[in-house]
């Protein structure tokens, strides 16, 4: 499992009903049902990754992230998921506020833009940057609302939730042991959130 | 379709009879109950390979291959076979005519025991659960226990939902495809219309037409011609007929047949009374409009947790009689209840009837959910 999923995974709680939103091949889900006792559902757009899903045989709906948001019943899980994903969505805010809406706790990954290697990227060389967490040309990247760390806390702040963790990421997707806490907005390349409230 | 499974014939048992009627979620009882099914594949010496097949209103026993002498092969030849979504070299395949059928299972048309005339309208109304009851006794005849799955579209998937709902345990997984859990008004609507016009020919004879000269050929013709509508999308009509004449190049202006799609849909109606019974089209129509699995929330929740069904949820983007808003329902309701569900919506032009067609993005999730519980079985 990719390591920034392993953060993920370990602020879901044991046995709790977890939507994963943007799941992918569907593996922390897997990791979740069969290792942590939770019961869970993802959402996941691509043909190939929601049948990669199903081999895995974690449950799956095929369909767009934020409509399938939308139709999920309120209170309907424990936990809401969405790991590296908010930065491609439409409405990031809306997203949130959805993510609120069907479950109590809600784990949030992001990519930090202003992480100081792509802040030289765009200062030094006038270059939209690209990093092995942020892989996409301009032209073809799915991530159309980048933000900083103190972009995505201020927005958190902003709608009224709370962050119970913070867990920030080093270039390998790990929890971060350097530096990065001591300027997180500068240092950590992107950070995983617990937000209740 | 050269290499599928080959020729096959329709078998029968009888499942109920003498000391062990058939008692139906009325209460009321069938005396004896015979059963038509076919069988492709072979069963696991652990027995945990059997899939079973849920027909739809106008299925019947002969689901693949072909009879002997027969040109076409069964209604879903494409689905089952080897190599196919229901793999016959992998899974052991059952397709049973379902109750209240009119093609070897006991239905209208059979005789009652108590007077040796057939049943007609005096045949006890049905319950999907009624439909599975009876596959059940044919598996416990066939001696399979658990079920790898069982799987059907439209009415088909009615049975399958329901069987997973009312037996936990029986099934490893449910296919519901192209179905609905809840009829709407408009689905009623259209089957109160068909029914209609059953009930209203004059040879229906209160259903008690047979061995009488005349049928309500009209009446279940011009039933199956407005079932047929509904399976169709526009686009799918528009695609196959648009507004064309049928053998002329110009309108001959009149009331008879002159468009392509007249042309079809009495040929629909027509073929259709040569091998279908109106009064079984009028008892399983009845059957699906009152199906209800989920009236009772705290009931579905208990059963769900006292089984480890999957369940697998599919519709199709142009079936407008059970659109992907009756699916969803399905999977929203399963879910709430605790069910380990998988939804999608598949691209299909053909309507309601894509559940038969042969779509490879329709067949990779079949086979690929029947994989994956094979692995786990």
């Amino acid at each position: 499992m990719r390591p920034d999923l392993d953060v993920v995974a370990a602020m879901v709680g044991e046995g709790e009903r977890v939507l994963d939103l943007g799941c992918g091949d569907g593996v922390l889900l897997e990791h979740l049902i069969r290792h942590r006792g939770c019961s869970g559902h993802g959402v996941e757009r691509d043909a190939d990754r929601f049948h990669e899903c199903i081999a895995r045989g974690v449950p799956v709906t095929q369909g767009e992230l934020e409509a399938e948001l939308d139709r999920t019943a309120a209170g309907a899980f424990d936990c809401a998921v969405l790991s590296l994903t908010l930065q491609a969505t439409r409405h990031p805010d809306r997203v949130l506020e959805g993510m609120r809406r069907v479950a109590p706790r809600r784990v949030v990954s992001l990519p930090n833009f202003g992480h100081w290697r792509l802040r030289a990227d765009l200062a030094g060389r006038g270059r939209m940057p690209v990093t092995r967490i942020l892989p996409h040309t301009w032209y073809e990247s799915p991530n159309i609302h980048l933000c900083t760390l103190a972009d995505f806390e201020d927005l958190v702040a902003q709608i009224g939730m709370r962050i119970a963790r913070r867990t920030l990421l080093d270039e390998l997707g790990r929890a971060s042991r350097g530096l990065a806490r001591v300027r997180p907005n500068l240092l950590a390349v992107g950070a995983v959130y617990l937000l209740e409230g | 379709m050269a290499d599928g499974v080959g020729v096959v014939e329709t078998e029968t048992a009888v499942v109920f009879d003498g000391d062990r009627p058939l008692v139906l979620d009325s209460g009321a009882a069938l005396a004896r109950v015979e059963v038509a099914y076919e069988t492709y594949g072979e069963l696991a010496a652990a027995g945990d390979n059997a899939i079973f097949v849920c027909h739809a209103l106008s299925g019947d026993a002969h689901a693949a291959g072909f009879h002997p002498g027969a040109d076409r092969p069964g209604w879903w030849d494409n689905m089952i076979g080897p190599g196919r979504p229901l793999d016959t070299d992998r899974y052991f395949v059952i397709c049973a005519n379902v109750l209240g059928g009119c093609k070897g299972t006991t239905g209208p048309a059979t005789a009652d025991p108590a007077t040796g005339r057939p049943y007609g309208l005096g045949f006890p109304l049905l319950a999907v659960r009624d439909l599975v009851t009876v596959h059940r006794a044919l598996l416990e005849r066939l001696g399979v226990g658990r079920l790898l799955a069982a799987i059907g579209g439209s009415l088909g998937g009615m049975q399958a939902l329901q069987w997973a709902l009312d037996h936990p345990g029986d099934l490893g997984g449910a296919l519901v495809i192209a179905a609905s859990g809840r009829l709407s008004a408009q689905n009623i609507a259209f089957s109160a219309v068909a029914r209609e016009a059953i009930m209203r020919d004059p040879d229906f004879a209160g259903g008690d037409y047979y061995g009488r000269d005349r049928r309500p050929d009209a009446g279940l013709a011009l039933a199956r011609m407005i079932g047929h509508i509904t399976y169709l999308s526009e686009e799918s009509m528009r695609a196959k007929f648009g507004r064309r004449i049928q053998d002329a190049p110009e309108p001959r202006y009149g009331f008879d047949v002159d468009f392509e799609v007249e042309s079809y849909l009495h040929y629909q109606g027509q073929s259709f009374v040569e091998r279908f019974d109106a009064n079984t089209y009028l008892y399983l129509s009845r059957t699906m409009d009152y199906f209800d699995p989920f009236a009772d929330p705290v009931a579905v929740q208990r059963q769900v947790a006292a089984g480890d069904t999957r369940y697998l949820v599919l519709s199709f983007d142009s079936d407008w009689r059970y659109s992907t808003g009756h699916a969803r329902e399905i999977a929203a309701e399963l879910r709430l209840a605790g069910a380990p569900v998988t939804f999608r919506e598949i691209s299909a032009p053909h309507g309601h009837d894509s559940f038969l067609m042969p779509n490879p993005d329709y067949h990779r999730t079949v086979a690929a959910f029947v994989d994956r519980l094979a692995s786990e079985a």
